[in-house]
Protein backbone atom coordinates (compact mmCIF):
# COMPACT_ATOMS: atom_id res chain seq x y z
CA UNK A 1 0.00 0.00 0.00
CA UNK A 2 2.30 2.59 0.80
CA UNK A 3 4.67 1.28 -2.63
CA UNK A 4 3.92 4.72 -4.46
CA UNK A 5 4.61 6.78 -1.22
CA UNK A 6 7.64 8.95 -2.02
CA UNK A 7 8.42 10.07 1.74
CA UNK A 8 7.55 9.47 5.07
CA UNK A 9 7.55 11.23 7.91
CA UNK A 10 7.45 10.19 11.40
CA UNK A 11 6.40 13.14 14.03
CA UNK A 12 7.83 11.84 17.81
CA UNK A 13 8.09 13.25 21.00
CA UNK A 14 8.80 11.20 24.35
CA UNK A 15 6.40 13.91 25.74
CA UNK A 16 2.61 14.55 25.58
CA UNK A 17 0.86 17.99 24.66
CA UNK A 18 3.61 19.68 23.38
CA UNK A 19 2.48 19.81 19.58
CA UNK A 20 2.64 16.23 17.81
CA UNK A 21 -0.61 16.84 16.41
CA UNK A 22 -0.28 20.72 15.63
CA UNK A 23 3.03 20.58 14.04
CA UNK A 24 1.96 17.03 11.83
CA UNK A 25 -1.67 19.02 10.86
CA UNK A 26 0.06 22.28 9.90
CA UNK A 27 3.26 20.23 8.00
CA UNK A 28 0.68 18.63 6.08
CA UNK A 29 -1.11 21.75 5.23
CA UNK A 30 2.05 23.89 4.67
CA UNK A 31 3.14 21.61 2.09
CA UNK A 32 -0.29 20.92 0.13
CA UNK A 33 0.23 24.39 -0.35
CA UNK A 34 3.08 23.97 -2.05
CA UNK A 35 1.74 21.56 -4.06
CA UNK A 36 2.52 18.07 -2.88
CA UNK A 37 0.06 15.65 -2.89
CA UNK A 38 -0.11 14.49 1.14
CA UNK A 39 -1.17 11.74 3.52
CA UNK A 40 -1.78 12.08 7.27
CA UNK A 41 -1.83 9.23 9.30
CA UNK A 42 -2.52 9.50 13.23
CA UNK A 43 -1.49 6.42 15.17
CA UNK A 44 -2.90 7.82 18.23
CA UNK A 45 -5.66 5.74 19.41
CA UNK A 46 -6.26 6.53 22.57
CA UNK A 47 -6.54 10.72 21.97
CA UNK A 48 -7.19 11.58 17.97
CA UNK A 49 -6.55 14.88 17.81
CA UNK A 50 -6.31 15.11 13.67
CA UNK A 51 -10.20 14.72 12.52
CA UNK A 52 -10.31 17.92 14.99
CA UNK A 53 -7.77 19.95 14.36
CA UNK A 54 -8.87 19.82 10.41
CA UNK A 55 -12.21 19.99 11.04
CA UNK A 56 -12.94 16.43 10.00
CA UNK A 57 -15.09 15.39 12.89
CA UNK A 58 -18.09 12.86 12.11
CA UNK A 59 -16.16 11.96 8.31
CA UNK A 60 -16.47 8.22 7.40
CA UNK A 61 -13.93 6.41 6.14
CA UNK A 62 -15.05 3.54 3.69
CA UNK A 63 -14.16 0.30 2.95
CA UNK A 64 -13.47 -0.68 -0.80
CA UNK A 65 -11.98 -3.47 -2.56
CA UNK A 66 -8.87 -2.77 -2.01
CA UNK A 67 -9.18 -1.11 1.50
CA UNK A 68 -9.92 1.77 3.45
CA UNK A 69 -10.53 4.80 1.72
CA UNK A 70 -8.94 7.94 3.46
CA UNK A 71 -10.82 10.96 4.17
CA UNK A 72 -9.74 13.79 1.91
CA UNK A 73 -9.98 17.56 2.74
CA UNK A 74 -10.04 19.24 -0.40
CA UNK A 75 -12.25 18.54 -3.27
CA UNK A 76 -8.78 18.06 -5.36
CA UNK A 77 -7.87 15.22 -3.17
CA UNK A 78 -4.25 16.37 -2.36
CA UNK A 79 -4.44 15.52 1.69
CA UNK A 80 -5.97 12.59 2.48
CA UNK A 81 -6.49 11.65 6.54
CA UNK A 82 -6.90 8.59 8.04
CA UNK A 83 -7.21 8.59 12.15
CA UNK A 84 -9.35 6.18 14.40
CA UNK A 85 -11.33 9.16 15.35
CA UNK A 86 -13.46 8.65 11.59
CA UNK A 87 -13.79 5.03 13.03
CA UNK A 88 -15.59 6.11 16.43
CA UNK A 89 -19.38 6.25 16.80
CA UNK A 90 -18.88 9.11 19.29
CA UNK A 91 -16.61 11.67 20.09
CA UNK A 92 -16.59 11.47 23.85
CA UNK A 93 -15.80 7.66 24.42
CA UNK A 94 -13.06 6.02 25.28
CA UNK A 95 -10.93 3.76 23.26
CA UNK A 96 -9.69 1.49 26.36
CA UNK A 97 -7.56 -1.20 24.53
CA UNK A 98 -4.57 -3.04 25.92
CA UNK A 99 -1.30 -3.69 23.70
CA UNK A 100 -2.45 -6.14 21.42
CA UNK A 101 -5.37 -4.83 20.26
CA UNK A 102 -3.22 -1.00 19.39
CA UNK A 103 -0.92 -3.31 17.36
CA UNK A 104 -3.27 -4.70 15.26
CA UNK A 105 -4.79 -1.32 14.91
CA UNK A 106 -1.88 0.34 13.73
CA UNK A 107 -0.83 -2.34 11.54
CA UNK A 108 -4.15 -2.19 9.75
CA UNK A 109 -3.22 1.61 9.05
CA UNK A 110 -0.08 1.24 7.46
CA UNK A 111 -1.10 -1.98 5.65
CA UNK A 112 -4.94 -1.64 4.41
CA UNK A 113 -5.03 2.13 3.43
CA UNK A 114 -5.20 2.99 0.19
CA UNK A 115 -3.38 6.33 0.00
CA UNK A 116 -2.42 6.12 -3.71
CA UNK A 117 0.24 7.86 -4.60
CA UNK A 118 1.49 10.51 -2.28
CA UNK A 119 4.64 12.80 -2.09
CA UNK A 120 4.46 12.52 1.61
CA UNK A 121 3.39 11.07 4.22
CA UNK A 122 3.11 12.25 7.99
CA UNK A 123 2.23 10.10 10.34
CA UNK A 124 1.83 11.62 13.61
CA UNK A 125 2.12 9.63 17.13
CA UNK A 126 1.36 9.41 20.77
CA UNK A 127 3.89 9.96 23.39
CA UNK A 128 5.88 7.44 24.47
CA UNK A 129 8.05 4.20 23.49
CA UNK A 130 6.00 1.57 23.58
CA UNK A 131 3.42 -0.93 21.48
CA UNK A 132 2.59 1.90 18.80
CA UNK A 133 5.45 3.21 18.27
CA UNK A 134 7.31 -0.16 18.30
CA UNK A 135 4.37 -1.57 15.60
CA UNK A 136 5.22 1.28 13.09
CA UNK A 137 8.78 0.85 13.20
CA UNK A 138 8.64 -2.78 12.84
CA UNK A 139 6.39 -2.02 9.34
CA UNK A 140 7.89 0.03 8.20
CA UNK A 141 11.49 -2.02 8.33
CA UNK A 142 10.59 -2.75 4.82
CA UNK A 143 9.88 0.69 3.25
CA UNK A 144 11.85 3.35 2.63
CA UNK A 145 10.77 6.10 6.02
CA UNK A 146 12.77 9.27 5.79
CA UNK A 147 13.23 9.68 9.02
CA UNK A 148 11.35 10.86 12.24
CA UNK A 149 11.06 14.69 13.54
CA UNK A 150 11.12 14.95 17.06
CA UNK A 151 9.27 17.71 18.56
CA UNK A 152 9.57 19.14 22.41
CA UNK A 153 8.84 22.36 24.49
CA UNK A 154 11.82 23.81 25.89
CA UNK A 155 11.37 22.59 30.04
CA UNK A 156 13.68 20.13 31.20
CA UNK A 157 11.16 18.18 32.33
CA UNK A 158 10.07 17.64 28.43
CA UNK A 159 13.27 17.57 27.50
CA UNK A 160 14.18 14.53 29.55
CA UNK A 161 10.98 12.48 27.94
CA UNK A 162 12.57 13.34 24.66
CA UNK A 163 15.88 12.52 24.77
CA UNK A 164 14.42 8.50 25.69
CA UNK A 165 12.85 8.58 22.27
CA UNK A 166 16.35 9.65 20.78
CA UNK A 167 17.97 7.29 22.49
CA UNK A 168 14.52 4.69 20.84
CA UNK A 169 15.14 6.34 17.31
CA UNK A 170 18.72 5.25 17.58
CA UNK A 171 17.91 2.04 18.51
CA UNK A 172 15.50 0.77 16.33
CA UNK A 173 17.41 2.09 13.32
CA UNK A 174 15.32 4.99 12.11
CA UNK A 175 16.98 8.16 11.04
CA UNK A 176 16.16 11.79 12.97
CA UNK A 177 15.61 14.59 10.24
CA UNK A 178 15.68 17.37 13.07
CA UNK A 179 14.39 18.89 16.41
CA UNK A 180 11.15 21.15 16.24
CA UNK A 181 11.23 23.39 19.71
CA UNK A 182 7.49 24.61 20.05
CA UNK A 183 6.24 26.83 22.53
CA UNK A 184 9.31 28.86 22.76
CA UNK A 185 8.70 32.42 24.08
CA UNK A 186 4.83 34.19 24.39
CA UNK A 187 4.76 37.74 22.95
CA UNK A 188 2.26 39.44 25.36
CA UNK A 189 -0.21 41.11 23.30
CA UNK A 190 -0.67 43.72 25.17
CA UNK A 191 2.80 45.18 26.22
CA UNK A 192 4.78 43.08 23.67
CA UNK A 193 7.34 41.68 25.84
CA UNK A 194 8.39 38.34 25.67
CA UNK A 195 8.08 35.56 28.26
CA UNK A 196 9.37 32.01 28.47
CA UNK A 197 6.43 30.40 30.00
CA UNK A 198 7.94 27.23 29.47
CA UNK A 199 11.93 28.04 29.95
CA UNK A 200 13.68 28.94 27.31
CA UNK A 201 16.71 27.00 24.98
CA UNK A 202 16.04 23.76 25.51
CA UNK A 203 15.63 22.49 21.95
CA UNK A 204 18.82 24.36 21.16
CA UNK A 205 20.69 22.27 24.19
CA UNK A 206 18.94 19.25 23.29
CA UNK A 207 20.21 19.56 19.70
CA UNK A 208 23.98 20.51 20.52
CA UNK A 209 24.09 17.40 23.22
CA UNK A 210 23.02 15.62 20.70
CA UNK A 211 24.41 16.09 17.15
CA UNK A 212 20.44 16.77 15.64
CA UNK A 213 20.06 19.82 13.54
CA UNK A 214 17.32 21.75 15.56
CA UNK A 215 14.91 22.42 12.46
CA UNK A 216 13.72 25.60 13.99
CA UNK A 217 12.00 27.23 17.53
CA UNK A 218 8.25 28.08 16.56
CA UNK A 219 6.57 30.85 19.35
CA UNK A 220 3.77 30.22 21.09
CA UNK A 221 0.74 31.28 19.41
CA UNK A 222 -2.63 30.97 20.65
CA UNK A 223 -4.09 31.56 16.95
CA UNK A 224 -2.53 28.75 15.79
CA UNK A 225 -5.08 25.96 18.06
CA UNK A 226 -7.81 27.82 16.53
CA UNK A 227 -7.15 27.39 12.98
CA UNK A 228 -8.96 24.33 12.55
CA UNK A 229 -7.82 23.08 9.08
CA UNK A 230 -6.29 26.08 7.68
CA UNK A 231 -2.83 26.69 6.90
CA UNK A 232 -0.33 29.02 9.16
CA UNK A 233 1.16 29.94 6.32
CA UNK A 234 -1.28 30.91 4.79
CA UNK A 235 -3.69 32.46 6.70
CA UNK A 236 -1.11 35.27 8.58
CA UNK A 237 2.06 34.12 6.41
CA UNK A 238 4.10 37.69 8.27
CA UNK A 239 3.55 36.09 11.57
CA UNK A 240 6.88 34.99 13.96
CA UNK A 241 5.59 31.95 13.72
CA UNK A 242 4.68 30.98 10.25
CA UNK A 243 7.93 32.74 8.93
CA UNK A 244 9.90 30.26 11.04
CA UNK A 245 7.19 27.73 10.16
CA UNK A 246 7.55 27.85 6.65
CA UNK A 247 11.71 27.83 7.06
CA UNK A 248 11.19 24.28 8.48
CA UNK A 249 9.32 23.37 6.08
CA UNK A 250 11.81 24.03 3.11
CA UNK A 251 14.33 22.61 5.05
CA UNK A 252 12.54 19.29 5.14
CA UNK A 253 11.45 19.31 1.45
CA UNK A 254 14.84 19.91 1.14
CA UNK A 255 16.33 17.05 2.57
CA UNK B 1 1.81 -13.62 29.82
CA UNK B 2 2.97 -15.53 26.18
CA UNK B 3 4.12 -12.64 23.77
CA UNK B 4 3.12 -14.88 20.61
CA UNK B 5 -0.55 -15.68 20.55
CA UNK B 6 -2.16 -17.03 17.86
CA UNK B 7 -3.93 -14.70 15.33
CA UNK B 8 -7.08 -16.18 16.73
CA UNK B 9 -6.70 -16.40 20.08
CA UNK B 10 -9.94 -16.32 22.22
CA UNK B 11 -8.50 -14.91 25.31
CA UNK B 12 -7.17 -16.42 28.47
CA UNK B 13 -10.65 -15.56 30.15
CA UNK B 14 -12.84 -17.10 27.56
CA UNK B 15 -14.94 -20.13 28.07
CA UNK B 16 -13.73 -21.40 24.82
CA UNK B 17 -10.25 -20.65 26.10
CA UNK B 18 -7.91 -23.87 24.94
CA UNK B 19 -11.06 -25.39 23.12
CA UNK B 20 -10.93 -23.04 19.67
CA UNK B 21 -9.54 -24.68 16.71
CA UNK B 22 -7.07 -21.39 16.72
CA UNK B 23 -5.54 -23.11 20.02
CA UNK B 24 -4.27 -26.21 18.56
CA UNK B 25 -0.69 -26.01 18.90
CA UNK B 26 -0.88 -23.33 21.16
CA UNK B 27 2.37 -24.10 23.96
CA UNK B 28 -0.38 -22.88 26.56
CA UNK B 29 -3.16 -25.07 25.22
CA UNK B 30 -3.58 -27.11 28.44
CA UNK B 31 -2.70 -24.48 30.69
CA UNK B 32 -5.67 -22.39 29.44
CA UNK B 33 -7.96 -25.78 29.18
CA UNK B 34 -7.53 -26.86 32.45
CA UNK B 35 -9.30 -23.22 33.39
CA UNK B 36 -5.87 -22.55 35.44
CA UNK B 37 -5.04 -19.41 33.76
CA UNK B 38 -8.52 -17.75 34.02
CA UNK B 39 -8.06 -17.81 37.99
CA UNK B 40 -7.79 -14.03 39.13
CA UNK B 41 -4.19 -12.82 39.45
CA UNK B 42 -2.84 -13.24 42.32
CA UNK B 43 -1.31 -9.82 42.27
CA UNK B 44 -5.04 -8.67 42.95
CA UNK B 45 -4.88 -9.82 46.57
CA UNK B 46 -0.86 -9.02 46.73
CA UNK B 47 -2.16 -5.41 46.29
CA UNK B 48 -4.47 -5.31 48.57
CA UNK B 49 -2.54 -7.13 51.44
CA UNK B 50 0.42 -4.58 50.85
CA UNK B 51 -2.43 -1.31 50.54
CA UNK B 52 -4.11 -2.18 53.48
CA UNK B 53 -2.28 0.22 55.89
CA UNK B 54 -3.11 3.37 53.17
CA UNK B 55 -5.87 5.46 53.96
CA UNK B 56 -6.50 7.24 50.54
CA UNK B 57 -5.78 5.79 47.23
CA UNK B 58 -6.19 8.14 44.03
CA UNK B 59 -5.27 8.05 40.59
CA UNK B 60 -4.26 11.42 38.55
CA UNK B 61 -5.62 10.85 35.06
CA UNK B 62 -5.62 12.86 32.18
CA UNK B 63 -6.33 11.43 28.55
CA UNK B 64 -4.07 14.40 26.86
CA UNK B 65 -0.20 14.61 27.63
CA UNK B 66 1.53 17.70 28.86
CA UNK B 67 -1.50 19.45 30.64
CA UNK B 68 0.21 19.07 34.19
CA UNK B 69 -0.81 15.84 35.34
CA UNK B 70 2.89 15.30 37.15
CA UNK B 71 2.96 19.25 38.26
CA UNK B 72 -0.61 18.83 39.71
CA UNK B 73 0.53 15.66 41.14
CA UNK B 74 3.37 17.26 42.79
CA UNK B 75 1.47 20.48 44.17
CA UNK B 76 -0.97 18.42 46.00
CA UNK B 77 1.16 16.17 47.60
CA UNK B 78 3.78 18.76 48.88
CA UNK B 79 0.44 20.67 49.96
CA UNK B 80 -1.04 18.09 51.46
CA UNK B 81 2.24 17.18 53.44
CA UNK B 82 2.73 20.60 54.13
CA UNK B 83 -0.80 21.10 55.94
CA UNK B 84 -0.17 18.57 58.24
CA UNK B 85 2.78 16.88 59.27
CA UNK B 86 1.33 14.58 60.78
CA UNK B 87 -0.07 13.03 57.65
CA UNK B 88 1.49 10.88 55.18
CA UNK B 89 1.82 11.25 51.75
CA UNK B 90 3.77 9.28 48.99
CA UNK B 91 3.63 9.63 45.39
CA UNK B 92 3.74 6.74 42.72
CA UNK B 93 4.51 7.43 39.32
CA UNK B 94 3.43 4.71 37.03
CA UNK B 95 4.39 6.73 33.60
CA UNK B 96 6.62 3.81 32.54
CA UNK B 97 7.81 5.66 29.08
CA UNK B 98 8.21 9.13 30.63
CA UNK B 99 8.61 9.35 34.08
CA UNK B 100 8.69 13.09 35.47
CA UNK B 101 8.35 12.72 38.96
CA UNK B 102 11.90 12.25 40.39
CA UNK B 103 12.97 15.57 38.67
CA UNK B 104 9.49 17.48 39.63
CA UNK B 105 9.76 16.30 42.83
CA UNK B 106 13.97 17.42 43.21
CA UNK B 107 14.93 13.69 43.70
CA UNK B 108 16.14 13.13 40.90
CA UNK B 109 19.54 11.25 41.17
CA UNK B 110 18.31 9.78 44.31
CA UNK B 111 18.35 5.50 44.45
CA UNK B 112 16.20 2.82 45.71
CA UNK B 113 17.21 0.34 47.55
CA UNK B 114 15.90 -3.73 48.31
CA UNK B 115 15.30 -4.89 51.56
CA UNK B 116 13.48 -8.00 53.14
CA UNK B 117 10.26 -6.05 52.94
CA UNK B 118 10.03 -4.85 49.71
CA UNK B 119 11.57 -1.77 47.70
CA UNK B 120 12.14 1.72 50.05
CA UNK B 121 10.46 4.65 48.65
CA UNK B 122 12.37 7.34 47.93
CA UNK B 123 11.90 10.40 50.67
CA UNK B 124 11.44 13.71 49.56
CA UNK B 125 10.33 15.44 53.02
CA UNK B 126 9.55 13.83 56.78
CA UNK B 127 6.08 12.75 55.43
CA UNK B 128 6.28 12.23 51.53
CA UNK B 129 7.96 9.94 49.67
CA UNK B 130 8.19 8.65 45.88
CA UNK B 131 8.18 5.89 43.52
CA UNK B 132 9.31 5.85 39.97
CA UNK B 133 10.64 3.73 37.37
CA UNK B 134 12.92 6.69 37.01
CA UNK B 135 15.09 6.10 39.93
CA UNK B 136 15.71 2.38 38.01
CA UNK B 137 17.14 3.93 35.00
CA UNK B 138 21.05 4.23 34.45
CA UNK B 139 21.03 7.23 32.29
CA UNK B 140 18.39 9.65 31.51
CA UNK B 141 19.06 8.74 27.97
CA UNK B 142 17.57 5.28 28.78
CA UNK B 143 14.24 4.53 26.90
CA UNK B 144 11.63 2.37 28.29
CA UNK B 145 10.58 0.61 25.14
CA UNK B 146 8.34 -1.99 26.42
CA UNK B 147 5.31 -3.20 25.03
CA UNK B 148 2.32 -4.15 27.19
CA UNK B 149 2.27 -6.86 29.00
CA UNK B 150 6.33 -5.87 30.38
CA UNK B 151 4.80 -2.39 31.40
CA UNK B 152 1.73 -4.11 32.95
CA UNK B 153 4.34 -6.01 35.16
CA UNK B 154 6.42 -3.39 36.43
CA UNK B 155 2.94 -1.70 37.58
CA UNK B 156 1.46 -4.86 39.41
CA UNK B 157 5.32 -4.72 41.25
CA UNK B 158 4.64 -1.15 41.72
CA UNK B 159 1.81 -1.49 43.36
CA UNK B 160 2.58 -4.58 45.25
CA UNK B 161 6.26 -4.37 46.43
CA UNK B 162 7.03 -0.76 47.65
CA UNK B 163 7.71 -0.56 51.61
CA UNK B 164 5.45 2.24 51.86
CA UNK B 165 4.36 2.36 55.54
CA UNK B 166 1.96 3.44 56.70
CA UNK B 167 0.09 5.96 54.57
CA UNK B 168 -3.11 8.67 54.58
CA UNK B 169 -2.40 9.43 50.55
CA UNK B 170 -1.32 7.43 47.97
CA UNK B 171 -1.48 9.59 44.84
CA UNK B 172 -0.63 7.74 41.38
CA UNK B 173 0.68 9.65 38.82
CA UNK B 174 -0.16 8.16 35.27
CA UNK B 175 0.61 8.41 31.30
CA UNK B 176 -2.09 10.12 29.43
CA UNK B 177 -4.22 7.50 27.37
CA UNK B 178 -6.90 4.94 28.51
CA UNK B 179 -4.51 1.78 27.74
CA UNK B 180 -2.33 -1.02 29.68
CA UNK B 181 -1.10 1.67 32.46
CA UNK B 182 -4.30 2.57 33.57
CA UNK B 183 -6.07 -0.87 32.95
CA UNK B 184 -3.44 -2.70 34.93
CA UNK B 185 -3.41 -0.29 38.05
CA UNK B 186 -7.45 -0.59 38.17
CA UNK B 187 -7.75 -3.96 37.88
CA UNK B 188 -4.63 -4.09 40.50
CA UNK B 189 -6.41 -1.84 42.92
CA UNK B 190 -9.63 -3.29 42.26
CA UNK B 191 -10.16 -4.83 45.58
CA UNK B 192 -8.09 -2.47 47.27
CA UNK B 193 -10.59 0.22 47.84
CA UNK B 194 -9.26 2.98 45.90
CA UNK B 195 -10.64 6.60 46.43
CA UNK B 196 -11.59 7.77 43.27
CA UNK B 197 -9.52 9.65 40.11
CA UNK B 198 -8.83 13.21 39.78
CA UNK B 199 -8.79 14.47 36.38
CA UNK B 200 -6.19 16.84 35.01
CA UNK B 201 -7.12 19.13 31.82
CA UNK B 202 -6.38 22.38 30.42
CA UNK B 203 -9.00 24.68 29.09
CA UNK B 204 -8.85 24.25 24.93
CA UNK B 205 -10.79 21.78 22.85
CA UNK B 206 -7.88 19.67 21.55
CA UNK B 207 -7.77 18.71 25.09
CA UNK B 208 -10.99 18.55 26.41
CA UNK B 209 -11.71 16.13 23.52
CA UNK B 210 -9.40 13.62 25.21
CA UNK B 211 -10.26 14.23 28.87
CA UNK B 212 -14.19 13.26 27.60
CA UNK B 213 -12.80 10.19 26.90
CA UNK B 214 -10.88 9.63 30.12
CA UNK B 215 -14.23 10.48 32.08
CA UNK B 216 -15.63 7.93 29.90
CA UNK B 217 -13.12 5.03 30.81
CA UNK B 218 -13.98 6.32 34.24
CA UNK B 219 -17.42 5.56 33.88
CA UNK B 220 -16.42 2.36 32.37
CA UNK B 221 -14.33 1.19 34.56
CA UNK B 222 -16.36 2.71 37.54
CA UNK B 223 -14.16 4.64 39.01
CA UNK B 224 -15.06 7.34 41.27
CA UNK B 225 -14.59 10.90 39.67
CA UNK B 226 -13.65 12.95 42.54
CA UNK B 227 -13.08 16.19 40.12
CA UNK B 228 -11.07 18.05 37.56
CA UNK B 229 -8.92 20.72 38.03
CA UNK B 230 -8.31 23.01 35.01
CA UNK B 231 -4.89 24.09 34.88
CA UNK B 232 -3.12 26.87 32.51
CA UNK B 233 -5.98 28.71 32.34
CA UNK B 234 -5.00 32.10 31.90
CA UNK B 235 -1.34 33.32 31.81
CA UNK B 236 -0.55 36.90 33.60
CA UNK B 237 2.33 38.31 31.86
CA UNK B 238 4.81 39.33 34.76
CA UNK B 239 5.61 42.67 32.73
CA UNK B 240 2.44 44.75 32.56
CA UNK B 241 0.25 42.23 34.76
CA UNK B 242 -2.19 41.65 32.31
CA UNK B 243 -3.94 38.98 31.90
CA UNK B 244 -3.97 36.31 28.20
CA UNK B 245 -5.42 33.34 27.08
CA UNK B 246 -3.14 30.72 25.93
CA UNK B 247 -4.83 28.02 25.59
CA UNK B 248 -8.46 29.88 24.80
CA UNK B 249 -11.36 27.77 26.04
CA UNK B 250 -13.38 27.78 22.79
CA UNK B 251 -16.03 25.56 24.01
CA UNK B 252 -16.64 26.45 27.98
CA UNK B 253 -13.31 25.04 29.45
CA UNK B 254 -13.27 22.51 32.13
CA UNK B 255 -16.37 24.27 34.00
CA UNK B 256 -18.71 23.63 31.54
CA UNK B 257 -17.40 20.18 30.69
CA UNK B 258 -18.32 19.20 33.92
CA UNK B 259 -21.37 20.42 33.80
CA UNK B 260 -22.28 18.30 30.96
CA UNK B 261 -20.82 15.10 32.30
CA UNK B 262 -21.95 15.80 35.87
CA UNK B 263 -18.53 15.52 37.52
CA UNK B 264 -17.16 18.40 40.56
CA UNK B 265 -15.15 20.80 39.09
CA UNK B 266 -12.09 21.40 41.72
CA UNK B 267 -10.98 25.48 40.06
CA UNK B 268 -8.54 26.38 38.00
CA UNK B 269 -4.90 27.23 38.52
CA UNK B 270 -3.41 29.73 36.31
CA UNK B 271 -0.50 29.56 34.17
CA UNK B 272 2.78 30.59 36.25
CA UNK B 273 5.91 30.40 34.47
CA UNK B 274 7.83 29.69 37.45
CA UNK B 275 5.82 26.94 38.75
CA UNK B 276 7.20 25.34 35.53
CA UNK B 277 10.61 26.87 36.40
CA UNK B 278 10.07 25.14 39.86
CA UNK B 279 9.47 22.07 38.22
CA UNK B 280 12.53 21.71 35.90
CA UNK B 281 14.50 22.55 39.29
CA UNK B 282 13.06 20.30 41.21
CA UNK B 283 12.18 22.90 43.90
CA UNK B 284 9.35 23.10 46.48
CA UNK B 285 6.95 25.64 45.05
CA UNK B 286 5.22 25.82 48.52
CA UNK B 287 8.24 27.92 50.05
CA UNK B 288 10.26 29.58 46.52
CA UNK B 289 6.36 30.56 45.22
CA UNK B 290 3.99 30.87 48.64
CA UNK B 291 2.82 34.53 46.67
CA UNK B 292 1.62 32.80 43.45
CA UNK B 293 -1.67 32.86 42.53
CA UNK B 294 -1.65 29.30 41.07
CA UNK B 295 -0.17 28.19 45.05
CA UNK B 296 -3.77 30.21 46.39
CA UNK B 297 -5.99 28.75 43.88
CA UNK B 298 -4.51 25.05 44.69
CA UNK B 299 -5.23 25.35 48.42
CA UNK B 300 -8.77 25.68 47.47
CA UNK B 301 -8.64 22.78 45.34
CA UNK B 302 -6.60 21.02 48.52
CA UNK B 303 -9.65 21.41 50.74
CA UNK B 304 -11.95 20.10 48.32
CA UNK B 305 -10.16 17.29 47.49
CA UNK B 306 -9.22 16.15 51.52
CA UNK B 307 -13.18 16.81 51.61
CA UNK B 308 -14.10 14.54 48.59
CA UNK B 309 -11.71 12.08 50.31
CA UNK B 310 -13.80 12.17 53.46
CA UNK B 311 -17.08 11.93 52.06
CA UNK B 312 -15.98 8.90 50.21
CA UNK B 313 -14.93 7.49 53.35
CA UNK B 314 -18.10 7.81 54.96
Amino acid sequence: MLDNVKHIILILSGKGGVGKSTVSTQLSLALREKGYKVGLLDVDLCGPSVPYLLQLEGKDVHQAEEGWIPVYTDEEQNLAVMSIGFLLNNRNSAVVWRGPKKTSMVKQFLTDVCWGSLDYLIIDTPPGTSDEHITVMENLKNVKCDGAIIVTTPQQVSIEDVRKEITFCKKTGIPIIGIIENMSGFVCPHCSDCTNIFSKGGGESLAEMTNIPLLGTLPIDPKVGQLLGKSCVREFPDSPLSKEFNNIVNKIVST
Amino acid sequence: MPTEVPEHCPGVESENAGKASACAGCPNQTVCSSGEANQPDPGIQLVKDRLSQVENKILILSGKGGVGKSTVTALLSRSIANVDSEKNVAVLDIDICGPSQPRVLGVQDEQVHQSGSGWSPVFVEDNLSVMSIGFLLGSPDDAVIWRGPKKNGMIRQFLSEVDWGNLDYLLIDTPPGTSDEHLSAVTYLSQANLTGAIVVTTPQEVALLDVRKEIDFCFKVKIKVLGVVENMSTFVCPTCQKSSEIFPASTGGAQKMCEELGVPYLGSLPLDPRIARCCDEGKDFLTVLADSKALKASKDIVAKLLQACKDVAN
